[in-house]
């Protein structure tokens, strides 16, 4: 027998699971270990990505934005995936592994309708039974991306435990793994979740980072100074950021949803900014920096942006902040609006409410220098879906 | 008393042992010492206290509204350990809550607590035993018991690196899933007693939990070989009721306890 890998990243990740699952973990790390690089899995998949999922996207040169906040940005058109966002990396790519695993169904656990539409549309493409679990708060919320993954033809089911949004969500996917684990493939959206998933999602999503690369040195003949990201779970912050890992003269930034304020109470953040402010400790499956009080039950995040609405983070992103190669940062609910609406104004690109956190953070540190010369923002999916309700903010 | 104990004097009389599980706390901690005492008269073997975590991947929804209930009126650690430490009573107690909990409180001083308040031993459902070795160090300096469970899933392999590793007893999962009162017993349960037997050859007493809420199963359970069972969601129903609570809880134990006889 070879010899088990950590699975750990420093004190951070782990598998921290019920017994039931187990078996099923130590499956989906063997599966994944066969089949990653496996010449027909890899040309399935790139086949895939190119024709189905549209990569690759673009390195945009944004001058109109790069005049107004004073510094070169170059814009990873992650928005310009099928479906939206850069969730379609992924889940095409864990799809595609759950067929080659021989499993029959997939399930996945949604916040803002994003990830459970990129599950449904790999599901529907792969010709697999696909059930998304989603709060019914964030239902109410996202109700077109509710009718959109039923158009796909998934099973949507509603979860009425708990805050009824995403952490519910994650923990009622959990448990219908648990009950039909044999059959069933869960489909994490991000980069946390017990090992293996934080690995095979950021290497899913990779191909983010590894385009940005070829591309700046196309566009700029040299590597940028800094890249900023938007970080909720984070796998469009590992994805981007991780073939820049070694190469210390790029700083990267993901940046968190620092909501109405920083501020806690007993049971709820006003905010969603684990690798800011949160502690060690377990969530889903894995040690992480999370949201807790001081009993070790776990806060309400919140966000304007539900897909960052989450009280944990990658354990790999939580690492990389320890040891200084990332660097978190937080803008509130009110700044990305700003950078929502300016990025629609000067450059006709209306991005997630998500993303918009990266572009106001870029803004925000450009005043300062902090990012250098030329700058990445990964915006890692389009604002169609947030258009309603930032026009209700708006008094539209 | 201790666990081990408990299951060789039951033993030594050819009774299984009846382990009943109620969340701490729901609807309130004075509503769990009334209750507490109900599953003694009742004659329950050994007591099981949920110390109520936010977010509970292991459980159904029965147990996860009771434990949401537990958290609104107010359950926490410190509140957990006092109540515990308050209970006279002559059973083991046993704390089944997860990970996090018991890790911000600091592993060796969850444990010192435990001692302190009179408890035998720790359950943590999401705690698998590769991740083990921090509490498992803890528990046998201090002398208390880690329970691991053992699925349907779990290959032999598996069984017995759980069964080196865990004391007081094994809690066998009676079938996938989640927690929560159903009406059949599956053919692999049986089946599952005598695979962990013969794999494991351990010695420590197997429990069986997950789905058992009548009689007739719990007398199938202990004459497929198992030294207990485990019921939780037919108490947590009632007390979701909140009519004649003790009354009730004690007579549903009177019932379960001579199916094991």
């Amino acid at each position: 027998m070879t010899p088990k890998t950590t699975t750990k990243f420093g004190i951070y990740g782990g598998q921290f699971l019920p017994e039931i699952l187990m078996p099923a973990i130590e499956e989906l790390t063997a599966g994944y270990e066969k089949y990653k690089n496996d010449p027909e899995f890899t040309a399935e998949l790139d086949r895939y990505l190119a024709d189905f999922a549209g990569r690759p996207t673009p390195l945009y040169h944004a001058k109109r934005l790069s005049n107004a906040y004073g510094v070169k940005i170059y814009i990873k058109r992650e928005d310009l995936v099928h479906g939206g966002a850069h969730k379609l990396n992924n889940t095409i790519g864990q799809a595609l592994l759950a067929k080659y695993m021989g499993k029959t169904r997939i399930i996945a656990e949604t916040g803002a309708g994003q990830h459970g539409t990129a599950v449904a549309m790999a599901g529907a493409n792969l010709g697999i039974e696909t059930v998304v679990y989603m709060g019914s708060v964030d239902m109410e919320r996202q109700r077109m991306n509710v009718y959109r993954m039923q158009l796909l033809g998934a099973k949507v089911v509603p979860v009425e435990s708990g805050s009824k949004t995403l952490k519910d969500a994650i923990n009622e996917t959990l448990r219908d793994w648990v009950a039909i684990v044999e059959n069933t493939y869960y489909i994490i959206g991000s980069v946390v979740g017990p090992y293996p998933y934080p690995v095979i999602v950021r290497d899913f999503q990779t191909i983010v980072g590894n385009e940005a690369k070829d591309q700046i040195m196309h566009a700029e003949g040299r590597l940028p100074d800094s890249i900023v990201a938007c970080a909720g779970g984070g796998s469009n912050a590992i994805g981007v950021f991780y073939p820049f890992l070694d190469d210390a003269d790029v700083d990267l930034f993901a940046v968190e949803a620092g909501g109405s304020n920083l501020m806690v109470t007993e049971k709820t953040a006003y905010h969603s900014a684990s690798l800011c402010t949160g502690e060690l400790g377990s969530l889903h499956g894995a040690m992480t920096k999370i949201l807790q009080n001081k009993y070790g039950q776990i806060l309400e995040s919140s966000s304007i942006a539900t897909g960052l609405d989450y009280a944990g983070v990658g354990p790999e992103l939580a690492y990389l902040a320890d040891i200084g190669r990332i660097k978190p940062r937080n803008v509130s609910d009110d700044e990305t609006l700003d950078a929502f609406f300016e990025l629609s104004r000067l450059e006709g690109i209306i991005p997630a409410l998500e993303s918009a956190h990266a572009v106001a953070y870029v803004k925000k540190a450009a005043e300062t220098g902090e990012l250098g010369d030329v700058v990445v923002i990964n915006l890692s999916g389009r604002g169609d879906k947030d258009v309603d309700s930032v026009a209700k903010r708006a008094g539209f | 008393m201790n666990i081990e104990d408990k299951f060789t004097e039951l033993k030594t009389r050819n009774e299984g042992a009846l382990i009943a599980y109620i969340c701490a706390g729901d609807p309130t901690p004075d509503d769990t010492v009334a209750i507490v005492h109900a599953l003694v008269r009742g004659g329950a073997d050994v007591i099981e206290l949920g110390l109520p975590f936010s977010d509970p991947i292991a459980d159904g929804p029965t147990i996860q509204a009771s434990i949401e209930r537990a958290l609104d009126a107010g359950m926490n650690p410190d509140i957990f350990f006092d109540l515990a430490h308050s209970l006279d009573v002559s059973v083991p107690l046993v704390v089944m809550t997860y990970y996090n909990i018991i890790f911000k409180r600091g592993l060796e001083r969850f444990v010192r607590d435990c001692v302190k308040s009179g408890i035998s031993g720790i359950i943590v459902p999401d705690l698998p035993v590769e991740e083990s070795d921090g509490l498992a160090t803890h528990c046998r300096t201090h002398g208390v018991d880690l329970i691991f469970l053992i699925a349907p899933t779990t290959y032999p392999e598996r069984m017995g690196k759980i069964a080196d590793r865990g004391s007081g007893f094994i809690y066998l999962v009676a079938r996938i899933g989640v927690t929560g009162a159903r009406d059949d017993i599956a053919e692999s349960t049986l089946s599952l007693i005598d695979l962990v037997r013969g794999t494991t050859q351990t010695t420590t007493p197997l429990a069986v939990g997950f789905g058992i809420s009548t009689p007739d199963q719990a007398s199938a359970i202990i004459k497929a070989g198992a030294d207990g069972v485990i019921v939780g969601s037919a108490f947590v129903n009632i007390i979701a009721d909140r009519v004649n609570v003790p009354e009730r809880i004690e007579e549903l134990t009177r019932e379960l306890k001579s199916a094991v006889l």
